[in-house]
């Protein structure tokens, strides 16, 4: 394809390549862009993604694998844009995912990216897991099947099939419950939420969905939705209602918040440990929310929070977006950026990272083994911490 | 013995050495106007060692080796012009040592800028480094090898006046040690041994640093910027020597653009600085703006701006999309002082002759000894004709850089060239031999410092 039907063609020769992109907001390291974490080398930059791009744009470097992976590789966690300080920062991101939409288009993509995007069209997650299956995770658990309930809770891919993201999703559809909350959830009923896809660059299975999703809320009547995940959340708050989708759309931290506040959430028995908190990407830097997850923990008598030196907008991605969690292109050594996080939350000497979402969950639980500090630190889900801190657990 | 590319597997590991096209595109380029070269490898060593084993590959094969910093000399000297190793040197970035008594940070080459500001904000807040106006990437070797400058170059002088010791691996793979640490003690001063002038300004075509210490100074707790302005750039060095005589500023930079339109001709100050009390800056205050600059006030020639507390570091540079073009490179230089408004004027005519707004900056090194002066030319990456102009535009100042009578800072090729042919016969001939004596098979960084 040429570069001038591309369509950020006037803007994409802008990138310096200076750098700044490199950096977390407190400049400590040149680690916080997860594919240069990992590999260290200059096409793995978002400088280096946007110049490769460009060249095969404009036809003087062909497509290969390689150059589909590096692509691919981008997790759109949005450090970027924060560090860039030129005015065409807030494209950044969306240049990579319009150059993954060109590949998309030509069917040049990884084979990982290809099986992801092709599982979610047959059987509405990346995992390829039975349709049937996604409403298991509840089973036992006292939550009710969505009927017009006050809110829609979307539990999302990871939260109804990874059995690790299974149990934060049955502690928060249980901690809802027991607060009174009016709540049902889609089971089987419910389909991905298209987040990844759009990042993949695969706007027409991405509209799919979204229509999908949007026509069955409405037929329900759901008019408020709450998620476990915050992608999720960024699909529907900011891109279903493109398509029409006019939803009341809370991550689950925000709802518990409200709880808290309004004293309908028992955490009177505590949790006694020294905790940090890791932002999501999709929940921070993507929708701005850093406040609702501390004001949480700290609600908790007797948790301590202490914060990562890398925190809020400075957060380093744990590595799962753009569907990394599944097509995992950043996985495989120390320098990923799983293992870099549970490191440096190992090194603020707290026993418990809390997190926000269940890709991080998932992610950084396995990071937790490859580097052996299972013994120092345990990943748990904001949601479980409340359970247990209320008894419900 | 496997192929060039096995053996460099198997120094540092598959995922950091690369001979595919997509990495030989990327480090084919330098970020200025500099035409691109591939290199034949690309790899990236996490040690000394590994550099060391790539060295004795590359020195047997007799393959150029290339060493890659932050890149962003913007003058080419990191592209490989024949092809070869090229060497990434980013993740030696390891800060190894803080004295705060002594004073010294003992840096792996590829410690950014950016890094050890940080560092040491949150480490060490009590001191500091002279940090180049250099994007946040730049190394701190690559900015010290090029004799690069900082906002303390007023009192310090050049960055690489402050180096206390190197690790240097040599082009046959020794290691060598200068300074203090060469004798197995701290790596805390450069005297008295012999000096390691050998890889200062050669362009990294004598060896690859891998390890320095450079001098720290302290942080004053308060610090800003004061502004001053004149219409006459004639009065510029009157005004750095009487800024300079005070001795109490940290940075003393002169500049004048074209753009915004409303400032144009004037020559702008920026004089930062620093105190650990109120009491302190107002009296270095009183010094600068009153008993230094007043009499430019009382005359109606020079006005104060004001003064901004907060320095911003490391400073965010947006000179690259001023064209929104994404591009920029400049000629730099050391010159005395007295040329700023000769400097100014003929820069303004170069720039104008191209059709480029101009840009032209001198900073103060040392008690007035030099200047770093400076003439920018904004291009737009993505118009070929714009950046065929920008070059013309930085050799014509090259040439005039020594018309001037200066020296042209970091030289790109076209600018060694006008060197050597001036360069005194037994200078040149001496750099000829220790060149030979340190690289005898002629690999590193070919194509710079040719035909010396």
């Amino acid at each position: 394809m040429p570069l001038d039907t591309y369509k950020f063609h006037d803007l994409i020769h802008r990138c310096f390549r200076c750098g700044y992109c490199k950096f977390p907001t407190n400049w400590m390291d040149t680690n916080n862009c997860p594919p240069y974490a990992r590999f260290r080398m200059e096409p793995y930059s978002c400088g280096g993604r946007l110049w490769l791009t460009r060249a095969w744009l404009n036809e003087t470097l062909d497509w290969s694998e390689h150059l589909a992976e590096i692509l691919y590789s981008c997790t759109t966690c949005r450090n970027c844009e924060i560090k860039c300080p030129l005015s065409f920062n807030v494209d950044i991101v969306n240049m990579v995912v319009a150059a993954r939409g060109e590949m998309v288009e030509q069917g040049k993509v990884p084979p990982a990216v290809k099986r992801f995007l092709e599982n979610i069209d047959l059987h509405g997650n990346p995992y390829g897991s039975a349709k049937s299956r996604r409403g298991a995770w509840a089973e036992g658990a006292a939550i009710e099947r969505y009927s017009g309930q006050e809110y829609l809770y979307y539990v999302g891919c990871t939260g109804s099939y990874d059995t690790r993201a299974q149990n934060s999703s049955r502690a928060l559809g249980v901690l809802l419950s027991k607060a009174g909350v009016s709540l049902g959830v889609l089971g089987a009923e419910e389909n991905c939420d298209g987040n990844e896809v759009d990042k993949l660059g695969e706007t027409g299975l991405f509209e799919m969905l979204a229509e999908d999703n949007i026509a069955r809320y409405n037929d329900l009547g759901v008019k408020k939705i709450i998620t476990l995940s915050p992608h999720a959340y960024n699909a529907m708050k900011n891109l279903y209602p493109r398509y029409g989708g006019d939803f009341q759309v809370f991550h689950y931290t925000q709802i518990l918040l409200e709880l808290i506040n309004e004293g309908r959430l028992d955490v009177s028995r505590g949790f006694d440990a020294q905790v940090t908190y890791h932002d999501p990407c999709f929940l921070g830097r993507w929708n701005g929310e850093y406040e609702a997850p501390r004001k949480l923990l700290a609600a908790v008598p007797s948790l301590r929070l202490v914060e990562m030196e890398k925190n809020r907008d400075a957060a380093l991605c744990c590595g799962g977006g753009a569907g990394n969690f599944e097509i995992d292109l950043l996985g495989g050594s120390e320098s990923s950026p799983a293992r870099r996080r549970v490191r440096e939350a190992a090194a603020t000497g707290a026993t418990i990272l809390a997190v926000a979402c269940p890709k991080c969950l998932v992610m950084l639980e396995d990071a937790l083994k490859a580097e052996e500090l299972e013994g120092m630190l345990a990943i748990r889900d904001i949601a479980e911490i409340l359970a247990e801190a209320g008894g419900t657990e | 013995m496997g192929t060039i590319y096995q053996e460099l597997v198997d120094i540092v590991d598959a995922e950091h050495v690369s001979d595919r096209p997509e990495e030989l595109y990327i480090y084919s380029f330098d970020l200025g106007t500099a035409e691109p070269h591939r290199p034949d490898y690309v790899v990236a060593p996490r040690m000394t060692q590994q550099v060391q084993e790539i060295m004795r590959l590359a020195n047997r094969e007799k393959v150029p080796v290339v060493p890659l910093g932050g890149g962003l000399s913007l003058a080419g000297l990191a592209v490989p012009l024949k092809g070869g190793i090229l060497i990434d040197l980013k993740r030696m970035d390891s800060i190894i040592e803080v004295n705060e008594k002594a004073r010294y940070a003992v840096l792996e080459c590829g410690v950014s800028q950016a890094q050890l500001t940080s560092y040491l904000a949150r480490q060490h807040p009590g001191l500091t480094h002279s940090e180049p106006g250099a994007p946040p990437t730049a190394t701190i070797a690559g900015n010290v090898l090029i004799h690069g400058q900082g906002d303390l170059a007023q009192p310090y002088g050049f960055n690489s006046d402050l180096v206390n010791g190197l690790e240097v691996v040599l082009p046959t793979g020794e290691v060598c040690r200068f300074g203090s640490c060469a004798i197995g003690v701290s790596w805390f001063t450069n005297h008295p041994l012999p000096d390691m002038g050998l890889f200062f300004g050669w362009c990294g075509t004598t060896g690859i640093v891998t390890k320095l210490s450079i001098r720290l100074f302290p942080a004053k707790r308060l610090r800003g910027v004061g502004q001053f302005v004149v219409d006459d750039e004639e009065l510029v060095p009157e005004i750095m020597e009487k800024i300079t005589r005070t001795q109490m500023a940290e940075d003393v930079i002169a500049y004048s653009r074209a753009i915004p339109p409303f400032g144009m001709g004037l020559q702008h100050f920026t004089v930062n600085i620093a105190a650990d009390s109120e009491k302190e800056l107002e009296f270095k205050q009183e010094l600068i703006w009153d008993d230094a600059l007043g009499e430019y006030i009382s005359r109606g020639v020079g006005g104060y701006l004001g003064f901004t507390r907060g320095l911003e570091r490391p400073q965010i540079s947006k000179t690259s999309d001023y064209k929104k073009g994404g591009g920029f490179e400049y000629v730099g230089s050391v010159m005395p002082i007295e040329k700023y408004p000769l400097c100014y004027r003929r820069g303004r005519e170069i720039s104008e002759k191209h059709d480029i707004p101009y840009t032209v900056t001198g900073r103060c090194i040392g008690a007035g000894h030099s200047m770093m002066f400076a003439w920018t030319y904004a291009f737009n990456r993505a118009d070929p004709e714009t950046m065929r102009q920008a070059r013309q535009a930085l050799h014509e100042t090259d040439d005039l850089v020594l018309e001037l009578g200066g020296v042209i800072w970091k030289p790109g090729t076209y600018g060694q060239q006008l060197i050597i042919e001036r360069l005194d016969p037994g200078t040149r001939e001496l750099m000829r031999r220790i060149k030979a004596v340190l690289d005898p098979g002629g690999i590193m960084n070919p194509g710079n410092w040719e035909g010396i």
